[in-house]
């Protein structure tokens, strides 16, 4: 059996980043007088970076298949435009345009792919082309000024709140029923991943190790419920983003397609080899990424209830730092789920933390750098030290 | 004439696992041309390597004299410095910069690091002349050919003041008028007192310009051959290359024989980027159940490209050609089609093509056939360990997971992992090319029980191989390829490593 501190050393990464983001938790926590972690703050934090989580989701697929998206912001821009053209302009249904938004995501992100994955040209050029090209036709799509406000029913997938089936007073029933639920089924799965593993002789972490960690998450699941509980309940976007979490975790752990991912971004030519039809499954990562990032710019625009021609500048960089900080390799074919969306919170903790401490947005910019280097320099570090 | 201006003496060199050299002692006199021969893999590039500082003092044993002064090179550099310089097979040229601005580089003609464009220029025509090569300073890389190339190469050396030039098969890519040329220009410098060392598979060649021809087999040096006292022939030279004791090298096998399950025919194939380059020119090629089947040839030769263009055309374009399986013609244009009519290619390049080495080993294994351990597109996790765990039992891959990153293991294991992941698609033939290269003999053994086994199973087994003794010990038949054909077709019984090779170098057809 391995002791705590190398089972610490052989999963520094994964136990890392979550480490590090506790801290900075705790560090604003303290720094701004307990503000960070109230009920009405976290609903916040949640809306403010459900998009950079949500973009992370896709751009994640897209650096391990070994390559980088810079357009999301632009494209999250761009549908945001034409979602809200639709609907204040021609007065299409809020469902419609939720529809027609997905699909014209997925057909930039065909757009996109088709330049990258058939004619081959490297996807830094064709993202950057596409950068320019959207912001561009954001501006000509709203005609340089700002079109809202949106019908409720749009605006609440970004400020709505999962309805109560309990008449309880101030504090909402349902919301602490399905964290009952989660921490339940998160349980289960977790003893029944370990009894597989031990059914197959692998070596598992030591049971007082595997005690802890559920007893920490299950604690983490209900002490966030009750403080939604205490406010509105579950934002709706956070109950999406944990649906759009769960997916794309399984997806790239269990399944062939997330498996065919990794090989290409591991090394393309022998997953070519070995039968994988590495063109397509390209294209269909970049496809993947125009729906997310569609998505995410309904959001922001639903948020902000009217759709900016300056909505999303700069999503793209925090992003694609989300992706760098949990861990992605630049190189491509290495990073998680799991590991992008604690970068994301990472970057949205300290992005929320600093503005309540009335940090202005030059350093936070600077802080941010730093952050992202810092972790990537960790990574490196950490790999030159296994070898 | 007989001062000697290198010696080498006792060089032992050794790779995790493979010893590239064992003892090698090896001199060349002043003013002279010393071929160095011997088959792929015998050791030429590796002593070179060794002498030039590649692999610097310190990871090899033994002792380089160069003009008398014991010399202990970290690097290239120390290496030209004393006008030791090496000219390599994949020339080192920048394609987009000029004939002036490649020769001095590294070494400009520059004040306070400013370039003196008019001496360089003037120093780049007055080298060019030497190597008779017309072309302005100022001509790119790119816009010239291979062989016009190879004379700035040279011109390179010249401009380091070189006193030993090193070429490493410096014909293997020139026509007969250039490589003509190339080799005058080697005898006009054994005037001007500069020495050469040649390496070179062009036996002809060699026999017309070399002095003196050491022969290196296995990593051991075997004779060195005195061509101004005797008169040596290329038989002689043939002889030398090959003469070794082939007993318990290769394990025995009941060979059963069916009926033909593979066929192509008429198959031509052009190069990716040059699209008037054949590369395989009417290659008719068939294996039966249970045979071992071998290609020989050079390195070149074109058998690598004939083998991917075979697996889904992975190599080349415009292919023309029919494929038959069991006597039906069979669609095999793209790499999934070739998987599914049970074709599977294991690639001689095993860390750039085989494997993805940054993941674990049981992921590798079954990359070829997700759908075997998946149900409805999700991956069966104890199915494909229990699978995998099978494959590691059965082809011995030692390793201390399934889990385990495959590059962390060491190349016969490798290996091991690429033949698993092949087996594992369920293929009725294996190419396998060049499945022991870089793998120590213990492994090789290894591997040749498992073709063995495959082939007493009734898979089609085709081998490539740059190893000639390999393909005599291992295959049932035997074709030779040289630039892009098939030049003979021999049963191993009356196969001799006399005269595969003899089919391998003549340029004329021997049949």
């Amino acid at each position: 059996m391995k002791t705590l501190t190398t089972l610490f050393k052989s999963n520094v990464r994964e136990y890392g980043m979550l480490i590090a983001l506790i801290v900075i938790m705790i560090f604003f926590q303290y720094q701004t007088d307990g503000i960070l972690m109230k009920p009405v703050n976290i609903t916040n934090l949640v809306l403010q970076n459900s998009y950079i989580i949500i973009m992370a989701l896709g751009m994640l697929l897209i650096i391990v298949a070994g390559w980088i998206d810079l357009s999301v912001g632009s494209v999250a821009a761009f549908v945001g435009a034409i979602a809200a053209v639709l609907m204040v302009k021609y007065d299409f249904n809020w469902g419609v345009t939720i529809v027609i938004s997905l699909l014209v995501g997925a057909l930039i992100g065909a757009f996109q792919g088709y330049w990258v994955a058939y004619v081959k040209i490297p996807a830094f050029i064709v993202t950057l082309a596409g950068m320019l090209i959207f912001r561009g036709l954001t501006l000509v799509m709203l005609q340089g000024e700002a079109v809202g406000p949106f019908p409720t029913q749009f605006q609440k997938l970004s400020s709505g709140f999962i309805p109560d089936f309990f008449n309880y007073e101030g504090f909402h029933v349902t919301t602490i029923l399905i964290g009952v639920l989660l921490s339940v089924l998160l349980i289960v799965i977790d003893i029944r991943a370990r009894k597989n593993q031990q059914k197959y002789g692998f070596e598992v972490t030591p049971l007082y190790f595997f005690a802890v960690k559920n007893i920490f998450i299950t604690l983490a699941v209900m002490g966030l419920c009750y403080l939604m509980a205490s406010y509105k309940g579950l934002p709706t976007v956070l109950v999406i983003l944990f649906l759009l979490i769960t997916f794309y975790a399984f997806i790239t752990s269990q399944t062939v397609l997330g498996r065919r991912i990794y090989a290409m971004g591991g090394n393309e030519k022998a997953a070519r080899l070995s039968g994988v039809n590495t063109p397509r499954l390209l294209f269909y990562t970049f496809v993947n990424m125009g729906v997310l990032a569609a998505l995410a710019g309904m959001i922001v625009t639903a948020r902000l209830n009217t759709a900016t021609p300056k909505a999303g500048v700069g999503f793209e960089l925090d992003v694609i730092a989300a992706c760098f900080i949990g861990g992605a390799s630049a190189t491509g074919g290495i990073g998680k789920v799991i590991g992008a969306v604690v970068g994301a919170f990472l970057i949205g903790v300290m992005n929320n933390g600093m503005s309540l401490l009335g940090i202005g947005i030059d350093w936070q910019q600077a802080i941010k750098g730093f952050v992202l280097l810092l972790a990537v320099f960790f990574d490196v570090y950490n790999k030159n030290k296994n070898v | 004439m007989s001062d000697v201006i290198l010696e080498m003496r006792n060089i032992t060199k050794t790779f995790p696992g493979v010893k590239a050299l064992d003892n090698v002692s090896f001199s060349v006199r002043q003013g002279e041309i010393h071929a160095l021969v011997g088959e792929n893999g015998a050791g030429k590039s590796t002593l070179m390597k060794v002498l030039s500082g590649v692999y610097p003092h310190g990871s090899y044993s033994g002792d380089i004299y160069f003009q008398g002064q014991e010399c202990r090179f970290r690097d290239i550099t120390e290496s030209e410095e004393v006008g030791l310089v090496i000219i390599h097979q994949e020339l080192a040229l920048i394609p987009f910069l000029s004939i002036a601005e490649n020769l001095f580089l590294g070494n400009e003609r520059a004040k306070n690091g400013i370039i003196d464009w008019n001496e360089s220029i003037s120093k780049t025509k007055e080298l060019l002349d030497r190597v008779g090569l017309h072309e302005s300073p100022n001509t790119l890389i790119t816009s010239m050919g291979v062989g016009k190339q190879q004379l700035v190469e040279i011109a390179k050396a010249l401009a380091k003041k070189v006193k030993l030039l090193i070429l490493d098969e410096p014909t293997a890519s020139l026509n007969e008028s250039d490589s003509e040329k190339l080799l005058q220009l080697l005898l006009q410098f054994k005037e001007h007192g500069i020495s050469s060392i040649l390496i070179s598979h062009k036996l002809s060649e060699v026999s017309k310009v070399a002095d003196s021809i050491t022969i290196l087999r296995d990593g051991a040096t075997i004779e060195t051959l005195d061509c101004q006292k005797d008169n040596i022939t290329e038989d002689r030279i043939i002889r030398g290359m090959v003469g070794r004791d082939l007993t318990h090298r290769f394990p025995p096998r009941d060979t059963k024989i069916g009926e033909t399950i593979f066929e192509v025919r008429d198959w031509n194939v052009y190069h990716p980027l040059h699209e008037d380059r054949k590369v395989s020119t009417n290659v008719n090629i068939s294996v039966r159940k249970g045979e071992v089947v071998g290609i020989a040839g050079l390195m070149g030769a074109g058998r690598t490209e004939l083998a991917m263009s075979i697996f889904g055309h992975a190599y080349g374009t415009r292919i023309s050609g029919t494929a038959y399986k069991h006597g039906e013609e069979v669609d095999i244009s793209t790499i999934d089609k070739a998987i599914a009519n049970g074709i599977a290619y294991a690639t001689e390049d095993r860390k750039a093509y085989g494997l993805i080495l940054i993941e674990e080993i049981k992921n590798n294994i079954t990359l070829t056939n997700l759908k075997e351990i998946s149900d409805g597109g999700i991956v069966n996790e104890p199915k494909e360990m229990t699978v995998t765990s099978e494959y590691r039992d059965k082809l011995n891959i030692k390793c201390s997971s399934i889990l385990q990153l495959a590059v962390n293991l060491s190349g016969g294991n490798q290996q091991k992992v690429v033949l698993s992941k092949w087996l594992f698609a369920g293929p009725e033939i294996l190419i396998l090319d060049e499945p022991t290269r870089g793998i120590d003999v213990g492994a090789k053994y290894e591997i040749y029980t498992i073709i063995n086994r495959l082939a007493s199973e009734g898979k089609g087994i085709i081998l490539i191989s740059s190893e000639l003794p390999e393909i005599l010990g291992v295959c049932d038949r035997i074709y030779i390829m040289r630039e892009g054909r098939i030049v003979g077709e021999l049963p191993a019984s009356e196969a001799s490593q006399e005269i595969v090779m003899k089919y391998i170098m003549t340029q004329q057809e021997v049949v």
